[in-house]
């Protein structure tokens, strides 16, 4: 079977259409949606700490290492870690490695449901599953990926900061010197955007492949790496169209 | 009552269903009977919409559910409860959180209006006091127990059941179909069974119909059965050696008693 681009987004629009209505009951709603706040969220602290302090400290490196013997002021190293991460490395690769972990979970939990007709039985109730099973997920992920990200960047310049000044580079003054230079806010929104929209992908791209899986446990592990592989292709796409808009 | 008119039902060109009518009544267990794949469930999921029939339609009393949008079909499915045949009861969730579920989603009841609405439900199908346990730490007969719970705690005006009782020991399986019948006549819901369990058609079958070859072979209700000569029919009750002797023994006994009157 042929993988149909315009029949997968025909279905996904009209599923998002279905699940961005008004909630039969919004306490329903927001327990849900706390939940899933603190599934993401807590969650996926320690990954996103572990992956930006070493990206940090490895772009750290690899400008001193470029830096050595040259024009630059060695404190340009600070401002590039900084940059660096507020810009691309803490929005980008953070959702790329939670559209791995929060990805596949999503489809794996909304695909498990249909798979023992959870979906069915709540239909037949009259819930809107559509609804009830992603809004609260999109909007949890809205709120609390950004919140990574931003978790993500200070661990990163701290990882920078971590592998150069030790390791003699640069002195803790150069440092900050290069963390306060050129300051741009606008790069923060950047930032924001790019999470908000990344999060909203991973989440929606992800229910979508448990929302619509059939027959057993081998669709099941198919749904999830769809998930993850597609969610992976729209983050940079998506990273790519917004650098584009807003650079 | 819900009415069926012209159902038919293909996947790919494999045609399940050909063209079925009929009638299920309100206060009376409608038994829809047939050989595995013969389209029992098919049949079910395009009466409560999960499936859209290639053409056909059903009725909901006065209401042609295939004219609904989607909202109204959940006005309608407020009216509705289902015992699905693997129970689908939400594993996250306790026994009482899943009976609770529907009242949490739609009604503004108080916690203790909800609390005690839930118990009485757990009553009705004798399983009071296992609250707090979760569905899979109780056996499969409880789970359907507790599946009728959950369908009939926003009083339904219609029931439907897969096969409600597979996997169940024969003597177990009579106590649930005997549930669903009492529940069905106190509450004059319109109930609709699959199965293909003939003890369930000789006990609780008020309205049965049987499928095969995806065309109604035989209706009527289980004093007819043992009389009728339907071939199919005879075929799918009566389906070992063993059984279909019994058939001519009981056949016997009612003749000489009718001679010796
Ligand atoms: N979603 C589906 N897609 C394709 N074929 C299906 C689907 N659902 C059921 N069928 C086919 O319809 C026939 C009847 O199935 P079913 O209604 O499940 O039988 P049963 O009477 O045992 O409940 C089977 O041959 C099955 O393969
Ligand atoms: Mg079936």
């Amino acid at each position: 079977m042929s993988f149909n681009l315009f029949y997968h987004f025909g279905r996904y629009v009209s599923m998002m259409g279905q699940a961005l209505t008004r909630p039969e009951k919004f306490s329903m709603y927001w327990k849900e949606t706390i939940r899933q706040m603190e599934a993401i969220g807590v969650g996926s602290v320690i990954i996103v700490v572990l992956i930006s302090i070493f990206i940090g400290a490895v772009s750290a490196l690899q400008f001193c290492y470029q830096l050595d013997g040259q024009l630059i002021p060695m404190y340009y190293v600070g401002y590039i870690v900084r940059d660096l991460a507020i810009i691309e490395s803490a929005p980008t690769i953070t959702c790329l490695v939670l559209a791995g972990k929060v990805g596949s979970n999503i489809a794996a939990e909304i695909g498990g449901m249909r798979q023992k007709e959870h979906i069915d039985a709540m239909e037949i109730m009259g819930v809107n599953t559509a609804a009830y099973l992603i809004t609260p997920k999109v909007v949890a992920a809205i709120v609390v990926i950004p919140m990574l990200v931003t978790i993500g960047a200070f661990v990163g310049i701290i990882g920078g900061y971590l592998a150069s000044v030790p390791a003699g580079y640069l002195t803790d003054m150069e440092y900050m010197r290069g963390l306060r230079a050129y300051f741009e806010p606008y790069n923060v929104f950047i930032m924001y955007v790019k999470s908000i929209t990344f999060a909203f992908l991973i989440t929606s791209i992800s229910s979508y492949f448990g929302y619509y899986v059939t027959g057993g446990s081998i669709e099941l592990g198919k749904a999830s790496t769809n998930a993850v592989v597609i969610g992976n292709i729209f983050v940079l796409a998506g990273d790519y169209f917004i650098a584009l808009l807003l650079t | 009552m819900i009415r069926v008119e012209n159902i038919y039902k293909s996947f790919d060109g494999n045609e399940v269903l050909k063209g079925i009518s009929h009638d299920f009544f309100p206060g009376k267990t409608n038994l829809v009977i047939g050989r595995s794949g013969s389209g029992k469930t098919v049949l079910l999921k395009i009466l409560v919409g999960l499936m859209a029939p290639t053409s056909g339609r059903v009725w909901y009393d006065k209401i042609d559910f295939s004219t609904l949008d989607k909202k109204e079909i959940r006005e309608i499915r407020m009216q509705v409860g289902m015992l699905f045949q693997g129970s689908a009861l939400f594993d996250s969730l306790t026994v009482e959180q899943n009976i609770r579920f529907p009242l949490d989603m739609f009604t503004n009841w108080t916690t203790r209006e909800k609390l005690d609405r839930v118990n009485y439900c757990l009553e009705r199908v004798n399983l009071a006091g296992v609250n707090s346990k979760f569905p899979s730490a109780t056996s499969g007969w409880m789970q359907k127990r507790v599946g009728i719970a959950r369908a009939i705690v926003l009083k339904p005006k219609y029931l439907f059941c897969d096969e409600p009782n597979s996997g169940l020991d024969p003597k177990t399986a009579l106590l649930i179909d005997e549930l669903i019948q009492d529940i069905t006549y106190e509450n004059q819901i319109t109930t609709i069974v699959n199965t293909h369990d003939m003890n369930s058609v000789m006990e609780v079958g008020d309205n049965v119909m049987l499928l095969s070859g995806g065309e109604i072979a035989w209706t009527g209700n289980k004093e007819e059965v043992i009389a009728s000569d339907n071939a199919v029919l005879q075929d799918f009750i009566f389906a070992s050696p063993f059984l279909k002797r019994l058939r001519v023994d009981a056949l016997e006994q009612q003749k000489n008693s009718r001679e010796s009157k």
